[in-house]
This record gives C-alpha cells, structure tokens and sequence, in this order.
C-alpha cells in the first residue's frame, strides 16, 4: 500500500499530464467522427457570443458586396418572373386551391459568424440555433450555391460541416444529363472541389455545370454548384474531375437555410420499404 | 504572488483572443495562420509545483479548440510542450538544477531564447498538423506545413517577448 502511494506521489505530474493528454485525445477522436454528440464546438455560449459580437463589427466592412450579391439575385429572380407569361384569358382561368397547395421546402436566413476554408475539416458558425427553429442535417445555401450541412445546434447558434470538409458528401448531378455523383474535397484550394462516382459511360467537358442532384432530402435538386474546371480520364475511367464552385467559401455573409417538409416523409417510407 | 496571478491570467485571455480572433484568419499565402497563444507557456514562471501550470495550459489549448471547432488538438499539443519544458530548458542552459524563483526568461542570452522558443514550438507545430491530417498520406503536407507555420509563429513570438516583455 506505501509502495503504490510513494508510487503516485513521485509521478503525479507524469500521471495528470497521461490523464489529460488521453482526455485531450478523446476529444479530437469524437470531432473525427460524424455522428456522436460533441462537446467542444464553437456553438456554444461563450465562443458563439463572441464571435457575434466580433461579427457585428466585421459586417459594416462587407455591405458593399452583400448588396450587390443581393441586387444580383434580384434580377435573376425578376427575369425568371418575366419568363412566365400568364394568360389570363375566359378560356383557360387557373384557379389556386388552397387545400390542394403543398409546400415542399422552408426557407429561413441566417449569418456566418466564423467562416473557415483553410484548413482539412472546416466548419462554419451561424447565429441561429434550436430557438429559431433550427435541427441537424438541414441544408445551408446561398445565391451562389451550396455550402454545407448543420452539424451541431445550441439553443442560439449552430455550426455548418462545410462542403470544403472531408467528411462532407453532397449528391449533384450534371445539369445536361441525369447522371448522378458525389461532390467531396481532397482538402487543397478552397476554390475547387472533386466529382467522383461517375460512371464512365458518361461524356463530361470542361465548362459543364454541376447542380445539386435533390436524391439526399436534404438540398432542393437544382441548385447551381459549380462548373467542371478539367479532368483527368485514365485507363478507361474518370481518375479525377476537378469542379470550380461559383461561391467565394472565402467570404460568406448572409444564407439560406433549407428546411425539407416532406423529409421525415420520404425517410419513413424508404426505410419501411428497405425492411420489406 | 496575486500580482503573477492576475498578469498571468490577462495573457491568458488575451492571447487566446488574440489568437482566434486575429491570427486565426491571417491566412499568409491562403494557409499560414500562426499559433502565438502558446507565447503563454514560454513565459510562464518556473516552480516546483507543475501541477497548476499543466492543468492552465491543458485549459489554454481547449479554449482555442472551442473557438477553431479542432476537437482536442491544440489541447493535446500545448500540454506535452507544457510537459516537457523544464527538460529542455535545462537541456539549453546546460544546468541540472537552478533557482526556480528568480529565473527569468529575458535575463538569458537571445540566442539561447531562441532556441528555446524554436523548439518547443516545432514540437507543438508538429503534434498540432499530425492530429489533423491524422494520415501517413499526407506526411508531406504535415512536415512542410509544420516548417513554414513554426518560421511565422517563432518571427512573431520572439518580436512579441522582445517589445512586450520588460527586461529588468
């Protein structure tokens, strides 16, 4: 008995320094991994609080290309509007019924508070959280394009897995054709990330737009992520498709985030259908 | 003693905000972002009891990692270079035992500072990359980022002891 407390007495430093650093460790193992709950992240209290306060700060410098995001946007959307001609003649008189009228995704805004894209696993901070009537696994977009997925939500804030991630996987397809694929992140520049799964009957050229494939019920299917910047097509298969995003992951302001209505829908009925 | 206290925990503060509200989104070159907040542990005073300094710089590193969404990564880092200080410094001054009250660090020569501060944060540099990338593939990227990161963080630390830190 003397000899183990002489024994802890004489490497106590040594003990406490083996205690932390696996306590350390324990907490870098549970931020690799997608799904257990986690407790160090900056969605909390103190670390969200400041990095809003901070931000207030920071969003008077960005006005001036927030604005002009937005102005551009608008026009987009007024010559979409412009686009459908609406007749209103006696003959063919649409009626809108109220109880037929199903909305299938929630838009809501939200701000990035910290934004990263330079490292291997980067993650976002939005100013929303659970109050504001925000879960997991919701879509994050802007007008240019997508931009991650809500990982963890506190009461206030919420972190974002970006699509610059390496764990992160969003299902797009090719705008001209129906073929579908996976966008992922090799980690390098943040203006670029790579399409894989493509089968290899499918011809591609650089320039091609990629959009969201909507097969995740997560993002609406349609949302233009970026274009096909080159790739490298080796022994029969594609090796690697490198695509240039139309957002700047370097400066996000103000986003949009996707809520899918129908999801605990489309989810109960494929499971029940896999369980048959 | 209150007065070490309280300096101490100013630049704790202040250099865990400084770190990841600044030098976070520094981005030299699109990736270099320095890690000064571990100037913490270089200037921490040398006693006996190690059992409060561990624990301070355990707490140093998880604070960051609460801001930057790491896990546990800077906490790892920071205290095995906390750990393992005292051995290296005697290992550069070439002494086996020193007075631990009155030692201070701006007495010692600036070469010897030097050394000290390349170091233990090569070390910490090192652990911080590996953690991350956590590959053998990407080894390279781990060792050039650990180079060039640790040329940024040892420029800006020795300037900041240099200008900030009163030589008596």
């Amino acid at each position: 008995m003397q000899q183990i407390i002489y024994f802890i007495r004489k490497f106590r430093y040594f003990l406490l320094f083996i205690f932390l650093e696996v306590l350390a460790i324990i907490f870098t193992i549970q931020q690799h991994s997608y799904h257990t709950s986690k407790f160090v992240n900056s969605a909390n209290f103190i670390s969200g609080g400041i990095y809003h306060k901070v931000n207030s700060i920071n969003e008077f410098f960005i006005l001036k290309t927030e604005n002009k995001l937005l102005i551009e946007e608008n026009i987009q959307l007024k010559n979409l509007l412009n686009k459908k001609d609406i007749n209103y003649s006696e003959e063919n008189y649409n009626v809108i019924d109220t109880a037929q009228y199903f909305q299938k995704y929630e838009y809501s805004i939200a701000k990035v508070i910290n934004n990263n894209f330079t490292k291997k696993n980067n993650i976002l901070t939005l100013n929303k959280g659970e109050k504001q009537g925000l879960t997991t696994d919701l879509g994050v977009i802007n007008s240019n394009g997508v931009i991650g997925v809500i990982k963890n939500v506190s009461s206030n804030y919420s972190t974002v897995l970006s699509i610059l991630n390496s764990s992160s996987k969003i299902n797009v397809r090719l705008k001209n054709s129906n073929h579908f694929g996976t966008l992922v992140w090799d980690g390098k520049t943040h203006t670029t990330t790579q399409l894989i799964d493509i089968p290899r009957q499918v011809t591609i050229k650089v320039g091609d737009t990629i959009i969201t494939g909507g097969k995740s019920a997560i993002f609406p299917e349609g949302i233009n992520t970026g274009t096909i910047k080159d790739f490298i097509f080796e022994n029969n298969q594609y090796q690697q498709i490198n695509v240039l995003l139309f957002n700047d992951m370097s400066s996000l302001g103000y986003v949009q985030i996707v809520k899918n209505l129908q999801k605990n829908e489309q989810k109960k009925l494929e499971q029940n259908t896999n369980n048959e | 003693m209150s007065n070490l206290i309280i300096s101490n925990s100013i630049r704790f503060i202040g250099l865990v905000l400084l770190q990841v509200l600044i030098l976070n989104h520094v981005n030299l070159f699109g990736y270099l972002n320095p890690l000064v907040y571990i100037v913490w542990i270089f200037l921490f005073p040398i006693r006996k009891n190690k059992s409060i300094f561990l624990i301070a710089s355990f707490l140093l590193g998880l604070s960051v990692d609460f801001f930057s969404n790491s896990g546990g990564i800077n906490a790892a880092a920071t205290l095995f270079i906390a750990f393992i200080r005292l051995p290296i410094l005697k290992i550069i001054l070439r002494k086996s035992d020193f007075d631990y009250l009155l030692f201070k660090l701006r007495a010692v020569s600036i070469d010897k500072i030097f050394l000290y501060i390349a170091t233990l944060t090569i070390i910490h540099h090192f652990i911080v990359f590996s953690l991350e990338y956590l590959s053998f593939n990407a080894f390279m990227t781990i060792i050039s980022n650990t180079f060039f990161t640790s040329i940024f963080t040892i420029l800006l630390s020795i300037l900041g002891i240099l200008l900030f830190v009163k030589k008596k």
